[in-house]
């Protein structure tokens, strides 16, 4: 049987990607997030899941506002690096799982969570920071990878309660799934940040703090977090926390943590990682 | 034509791209996106004014993408995700765009992120 064994939630910022591409990662900017990122790459070289499910936001690369869906799950064989206006990153192809992915697509729309299915999906930094942030710059992803974008940037997003419940639906479909695979889920984007506006730079430590704290012992009381509430307090782009509550809904009710980090500034970001296993 | 007033509504400089911003910025943000492809990046080079004519934007818009007033575009409709194409590829950083936006400039923006962020507004 397969079983979601393991969750990752990580910020997703781009210049974290442009760092560990250009070698930046010993530099006196950096070093103090990536020294925090050791132990999240150790980590992963023993937990080795077979399959990845990656909760995060496309940004205006494979999607625009001609057609927002609020979840959509990528059924493809191979998933290519976006171009989101500066070239592509010279990373290796992401490669999906399209028997599994259909299984997950089939079992949560009969679950009542009205799922987008998407072959044609270059993936952006949303996905691949985060696949850099655990496995570096190996020659191919040691990982097969579902994609599951979830819109953000349109007001409203999906509610912080509908993620926690799609993570639920998305172990009960792993779970029926007839294949011993270890299966991880990410939740992306956060911590607190705010990109645009007169108070872009936007920062909560106390806030973010908190959410770490509570993500592992108190999911259903980060599941009622109003999405005023998180643009107020986590920032206009910080809203992105909704999907970190589906990668703990679809972990055990009770997880170990084994890893967190939390650095102020990957450039204009708050950035945040927190490991689970489950029990 | 009444206007639901909603609280997201009134969090101090800060834009929430509802239904409403959508619509406004529409043609903006999707002349944004285009530059996600190499040759329209070249032509947007070879002949900015030219490039703009392909799309509907209001004077207004277009005014500010060439004055690339980052505030005014958020206010015209942009997005960030979108606009920030335009940054990427004139080679400027979020602390320059945040710094402008912010009435700062980009190494003391860059500064206040080092410290912290910005943690108090309005």
């Amino acid at each position: 049987m397969a079983e979601v064994k393991f969750g990752v939630a990580t910020s997703h910022v781009p210049a974290i990607g442009v760092a560990i591409d250009n070698g930046k990662e010993d530099e006196p900017y950096w070093a103090p997030l990536f020294e925090g990122y050791e132990g999240a790459r150790k980590w992963m070289a023993d937990a080795r899941p077979d399959v990845v499910i990656l909760a995060y936001n496309d940004h205006a690369s494979a999607f625009d506002l001609s057609l927002i869906p609020t979840f959509a799950i990528g059924v493809a064989d191979e998933f290519p690096i976006a171009d989101e206006g500066y070239g592509p990153r010279d990373i290796p192809p992401v490669f999906g799982y399209p028997e599994l992915a259909w299984h997950l697509a089939e079992s949560l729309i009969l679950d009542e969570f009205d799922m987008t299915i998407v072959t044609d999906l270059p993936v952006d930094h949303g996905l691949t920071v985060p696949m850099s942030i655990v496995y570096g710059k190996p020659e191919t992803w040691p990982v097969r990878v579902i994609p599951l974008a979830v819109n953000v940037i349109q007001y409203p997003p999906p509610t912080a309660r509908r993620c926690y419940d799609l993570g639920r639906a998305i172990r009960r479909a792993v779970h029926q799934w007839d294949e011993d695979l270890t299966v991880a889920v990410f939740g992306t984007g956060g911590m607190s940040h705010q990109l645009q506006g007169e108070r872009a730079g936007w920062v909560n430590t106390p806030f973010d703090t908190s959410y770490l704290n509570r993500l592992g012992s108190e999911p259903e009381a980060l599941a009622e977090v109003t999405h005023t509430e998180l643009l107020k307090e986590a920032g206009s782009e910080g809203i992105e926390l909704v999907m970190w509550l589906i990668m703990r809904g679809a972990m055990s009710r009770e997880v170990r943590e084994v890893h967190r980090h939390y650095h102020v500034p990957a450039s204009n970001t708050a950035a945040g990682l927190i490991i689970f296993e489950g029990t | 034509m009444a206007t639901k007033r909603l609280p997201q509504h009134d969090i101090p400089g800060t834009y929430v791209f509802d239904g409403a911003h959508h619509r406004k910025g529409y043609a903006l943000n999707m002349m944004c996106m285009t530059l996600n492809v190499p040759e329209n990046r070249d032509a947007f080079r070879a002949d900015e004014e030219a490039y703009l004519d392909k799309f509907d934007l209001t004077p207004e818009q277009r005014r500010s993408v060439l004055e690339r007033d980052w505030l005014e575009m958020l206010r015209l409709g942009g997005n960030i995700y979108y606009t920030f194409k335009i940054a990427a590829f004139d080679g400027v950083s979020m602390q320059h765009v945040g710094g402008q936006m912010s009435g700062i400039t980009e190494d003391e923006f860059t500064q206040m992120m080092i410290n912290g962020g910005r943690n108090s507004f309005g």
